[in-house]
């Protein structure tokens, strides 16, 4: 009995100090975070100054969008508390809609910066890893600030979330799932299907 | 003479008109929802949102869509330059009410190098000699001195606000010392010149605002927490920050939390 416990302690403890031990191979610098935004944002410079057509453009942003942003994560946040009524099938279902949704959806934003270009100002210390601050020069419009929030807690480094201005970009799309939630009765499937036609 | 008369009636009227103002944006300041939005006039409100979606599909779109494919892209760029020159004697005097020198030197750096150097403010001579751009109104100003924020309101034409930022745009209508020194018709050159400055912006981020108001699930709710949330972002206003959705809260503890 005794014996037992000890044992479930101390597989407990190992595998807490295997994380802590982990933990550093994870943690992502400054440097990481700005590398990180700036890759990205010369990807989305190319995309915008490619001259292609619309829909070839948000096929893009799609492939931008995973292979810089954790997807998951803001999807299972724009589920919000409602997300844990959910069955594990209708979590996986509810995450590829919000993929190419959020794409679709911001790869048409993205399109206005036609002929503008966005850099990387500032970055600082947050909890979940950095917040790296850029500045979007369009055509015939005052700059503005655009801010993405870095962390490598998914394995990766990637961008979890981002604000146009002071607009957060996850709680807008909790404000957005929550009523489509409710427009449907809180019936997670119909909601589903109305995210794959929206954006 | 007619100068300084002018401008110790239009200080005046500025000083009556801001006590009253910081009186009822006081007043109205009600307790803030955990949500850090506080709607009490919801259903009045959205009355009044279904009201400008209808004007905007009917009226406003159609207009701006033709207002921007019509002029292009360099007259509309000067009409806003216009609209926008003509706005800092404003943008000089709120500086002033706030103690912000630096806004002061801003505007009237702005003001004088647009007006003498860029043909009346047609062309934005200060963005090429890399002033700073400077915005600010009285709605800023209410919030410097400590006004709450008040309940959101929705306007019918002019869109979201709350208690202050109306407060702010009421009595902005008399914070632009040109509007006391021109006489008709160069008075209303701003007013058109703004309208029309409008309109073009509904026309170049369509895409956007089309977004928002045709193809969100509740428009209400979006152009409401967008709106809150730029306003607090461009007034610095971190305190009243949508606090139980901490923007920097960590989404990797626990994602589902509210």
């Amino acid at each position: 009995m005794l014996n037992n416990i000890t044992r479930r302690t101390f597989v407990a403890l190992a595998s807490s100090s295997v994380a802590i031990a982990a933990t550093p191979s994870w943690a992502l610098t400054q440097g990481e975070a700005r590398k990180l935004v700036d890759s990205l944002v010369a990807k989305i410079n190319s995309v915008i100054g490619s001259g292609k057509s619309e829909a070839a453009m948000i096929k893009e942003f799609q492939g931008i969008f995973r292979r810089y942003a954790d997807v998951p994560i803001m999807a299972q946040y724009a589920l919000g508390v409602d997300g844990r009524r959910a069955s594990a099938s209708q979590k996986r279902s509810f995450g590829k809609a919000f993929e190419i949704y959020i794409a679709r959806k911001y790869g048409k934003r993205f399109r206005e910066f036609v002929g503008g270009k966005v850099e990387v100002k500032s970055s600082r210390k947050i909890n979940a890893g950095y917040e790296v601050k850029t500045k979007a020069s369009l055509r015939g419009s005052a700059p503005f600030e655009v801010t993405f929030l870095v962390s490598s807690k998914s394995g990766k480094d990637l961008f979890f979330n981002m604000f146009i201005e002071g607009v957060n970009l996850l709680l807008t799309e909790r404000t957005e799932i929550g009523a489509l939630l409710d427009r449907n009765g809180g019936n997670f499937d119909k909601m589903i299907a109305d995210l794959k036609k929206a954006g | 003479m007619f100068f300084f008369s002018s401008v110790k009636s239009i200080a005046t009227k500025i000083a009556l008109i801001a006590c009253t103002a910081a009186l009822t944006a006081c007043a109205s300041s009600g307790v803030r929802a955990t949500d850090g939005i506080y709607d009490p006039n919801e259903e009045r409100n959205r009355k009044v949102h279904a009201f400008n979606v209808k004007l905007d599909q009917k009226l406003v779109r159609p207009a701006a869509t033709r207002y921007s494919s019509i002029l292009p892209d360099e007259i509309e760029n000067s009409v806003g330059n216009f609209a926008e020159n003509l706005g800092q004697p404003s943008i000089m005097v709120n500086s002033i009410l706030q103690g912000d020198l630096r806004g002061v030197g801003l505007s009237v750096a702005r003001f004088l190098s647009n007006t003498i150097l860029g043909f009346g403010g047609l062309v934005d001579v200060a963005e090429i000699l890399e002033v700073s751009e400077h915005d600010t109104d009285f709605g800023e100003t209410l919030y410097k001195w400590g006004a709450g924020e008040g309940a959101y309101v929705e306007l019918p034409a002019l869109g979201p606000s709350t208690v202050r930022a109306t407060t702010g745009k009421v009595v902005d209508l008399f914070t632009n010392p040109l509007s006391y020194m021109l006489h008709s018709p160069e008075k209303y050159y701003g007013t058109l010149a703004s309208t029309s400055s409008r309109l073009s912006d509904r026309g170049r981020y369509s895409s956007t605002i089309d977004s928002i108001l045709y193809e969100s699930a509740d428009s209400y709710a979006q152009a409401r927490l967008i709106y809150l949330q730029n306003r607090r972002f461009s007034l610095g206003d971190e305190g009243s920050a949508l606090s139980a959705d901490d923007p920097y809260s960590d989404p990797y503890e626990d994602p589902y939390a509210q």
